[in-house]
């Protein structure tokens, strides 16, 4: 009885800020402004500034999970060999700036980036080219890699510890070289951690509209932006919540995918 | 028409909550402390939109406790009120807002009776003020604005300074433009371009304003709403599209930084909007007349004075201005011209069924 007890503020929790909004989110999505039963925001992913914007989002967020995935497991396998000591330290470099607030962090980004920002300064002292990245899709991809490489690091840092040493130095003896010890041993043995990072770095990136519209000059419309215009601007509820209903068929796939890769939960960032 | 970059992305991070929770941010409570047997007023208004003392004097004098709540969108505000969540005795919304409230029997209807200050307002902005609320029966207005381009003067070229909304599409100004990143400001700028109506429903002229505006996209450098300020400041511009209300802070910047160029603003020849922000009481307030009091206390000149100051957008209180240094009554983006004011509209709500269209084609634009 008493450990039943213990789950209770958990339940009311889940109830009242997932389960409940969740429904919400459907009933809107399903229904007209008037209540009546309707598909019309669900489908009106298909029409032409939606899809876009969806499509756009989607391949955003793509690059940005292979340069996160790119970028972390190299990084990972080195901190995993330095030990626990320095490489928990490095870990925790990593996991400092998140305890800043998102937001102003994408704004520093911003001004970084601008025309008259701190990078072009410093190139225009040295006397080097300028770069004009700021408000283009590869600001946006540079803004959700900065934000999200921490996610995509932690569960590939926890899988890569998990790995036996003895496992890797009996492919050594086996006459394995490096290459073939990575494809045949590190990497079928990160899958856990590999799908969950993609996952924690795809949906965040996939649904972002602040980094689009900081760093995109709000110039280029991707998925989380539209549907963010809806709930804010248009107050279109219905349609906002049709979006995010179609939104949610993705993070559904990804969570699949978890649960197919990482039955036992080895995969997760902290 | 109060917007303020950062408590719009703070409000952004609320939608993105309100996303999944499946509803609006709630007010944010701030109350002073003390009560007394006066009785209280509910206000609600824009966020910065008023000098803090002067709540604490309207409490000292009148023993009436004020509970201060502040909202970022007209849009945001607007449910919370219709809902009768929580009522509010005081409210301060813009031009098209107020005509909304009052076409869905929102709003109180104010006895004057207990205004007394309502004199203080200049006739000017009352009869303004009919465009959105014809018989002046429900609004007293607080701040007023229009909006207009802003230039830098080592950017642009004496014989490039812009005069009219058209020059926005000017092939010299690509990548140097900044543009109002919301529906009406935008449309606003590309239908005054071609001269019809800002409340124009008319589906062929909204379609032609779309389709300038997507010819201007490549020229934009980004679409901003308060950003406009800052970006102008730093020199990331060289024009843009902005707030007349902004215009003192950027003056004062601009001198305090030491630039060595100027920022100049200037009402385009084809007519602009000009915005009014009023006081409005809520049909469902339940202290009405301390919200009178509270609307007759703002609109007392020396009050009024406070609060321009502070918020730096033009007050239509004639008492207030008379108060000003000549030095300010004469700053002509603060206060311009009646007679530059010609083409001039005030917003007015288009009803659903034109917002709707509105925001669709803005979509088109913005996806383009």
């Amino acid at each position: 009885m008493s450990r039943k007890m213990l789950a209770g503020p958990y339940i009311i929790w889940v109830v009242g800020f997932t389960v409940i909004p969740l429904l919400l989110i459907v009933y809107y999505g399903l229904t007209t402004a008037s209540g009546a039963f309707t598909l019309n925001n669900v489908t009106a992913i298909a029409q032409p500034e939606h899809a876009k914007a969806l499509g756009l989002a989607l391949l955003l967020s793509l690059i940005s999970t292979v340069v996160c995935l790119l970028l972390a497991f190299p990084l990972a396998m080195i901190l995993r060999n330095r030990g626990v000591g320095r490489g928990s330290f490095v870990v925790f470099l990593f996991i400092l700036p998140m305890w800043m607030n998102f937001l102003l962090r994408t704004l520093a980004w911003q001004t970084l980036l601008e025309k008259n920002g701190v990078i072009n300064g410093i190139l225009g002292f040295l006397h080097l080219p300028k770069i004009a990245i700021i408000n283009t899709p590869a600001a946006i991809v540079l803004g959700m890699v900065y934000n999200f490489l921490p996610f995509m690091v932690l569960p590939l840092y926890n899988v890569l510890c998990k790995i036996d040493d003895n496992t890797i130095n009996a492919a050594r003896d086996l006459g394995a070289n490096f290459f073939q010890t990575l494809i045949r041993v590190w990497i079928p043995l990160s899958v856990p951690g590999i799908i969950s990072g993609i996952t924690m770095v795809f949906v965040p990136a996939l649904t972002t509209f602040v980094i689009s519209n900081l760093l995109g000059g709000s110039k280029i419309l991707l998925i989380g932006n539209v549907i963010e215009q809806e709930f804010t601007r248009s107050s279109n509820w219905n349609l906002g919540s049709g979006l995010s209903l179609v939104l949610m068929v993705f993070i559904l796939i990804s969570m699949m995918l978890v649960e197919k890769y990482d039955k036992n939960g080895e995969g997760t960032a902290f | 028409m109060k917007k303020r970059f950062y408590a719009a992305s703070l409000a952004a991070v609320l939608a993105a909550s309100a996303l999944l929770a499946g509803c609006g941010s709630s007010p944010s409570g701030k109350s002073t402390t003390g009560t007394s047997d006066a009785g209280e007023v509910y206000v609600y208004n824009w966020g910065e939109y008023i000098d803090e003392d002067v709540i604490d004097m309207f409490e000292e004098e009148t023993g009436i406790h004020v509970v201060y709540d502040m909202f970022e969108t007209n849009e945001e505000m607007y449910p919370i009120i219709e809902a009768g969540a929580r009522n509010y005795d005081a409210v301060c919304p813009s031009d098209y807002m107020i005509q909304k409230m009052m076409e869905n029997g929102l709003l109180a209807e104010l006895n004057f009776d207990n205004i007394p200050n309502y004199k203080e307002i200049d006739p000017e902005y009352i009869e303004r003020s009919k465009e959105f609320d014809p018989e002046n029966k429900y609004s007293v207005p607080y701040t007023w604005g229009t909006v207009g381009i802003l230039y830098n003067t080592s950017m642009v070229a004496p014989e490039d300074v812009p005069t009219k909304w058209m020059d926005l599409w000017d092939e010299k100004f690509k990548g140097e433009i900044l543009m109002q990143d919301s529906v009406r400001d935008a449309f606003m700028v590309a239908q005054k371009a071609l001269g019809y109506s800002m409340n124009t429903t008319d589906e062929t002229e909204l379609a032609a304003a779309r389709d300038l505006l997507i010819q201007q996209k490549p020229l934009v450098q980004a679409y901003v709403v308060d950003q406009v300020r800052d970006k102008m400041i730093g020199g990331e511009a060289a024009i843009g599209v902005i707030y007349s209300g902004e215009m003192l802070y950027i003056q004062e910047e601009v001198e305090k930084l030491g630039l060595d160029y100027s920022l100049e603003y200037v009402i385009p020849e084809e007519g602009t909007n000009v915005w009014i922000d009023s006081w409005v009481i809520p049909k469902n307030a339940q202290n009405k007349e301390n919200a009178e009091k509270w609307i007759n206390f703002l609109c007392r000149p020396d009050i009024a004075k406070l609060n321009f100051e502070y918020i730096t957008y033009a007050t239509p209180n004639k008492g207030a201005f008379d108060l000003l240094d000549e030095e300010l009554q004469n700053n002509k983006a603060v206060f311009p011209d009646i007679e530059s004011l010609q083409n001039c509209e005030v917003f007015r709500y288009l009803g659903e069924e034109a917002d709707q269209m509105y925001n669709e084609m803005w979509k088109e634009v913005k996806s383009k």
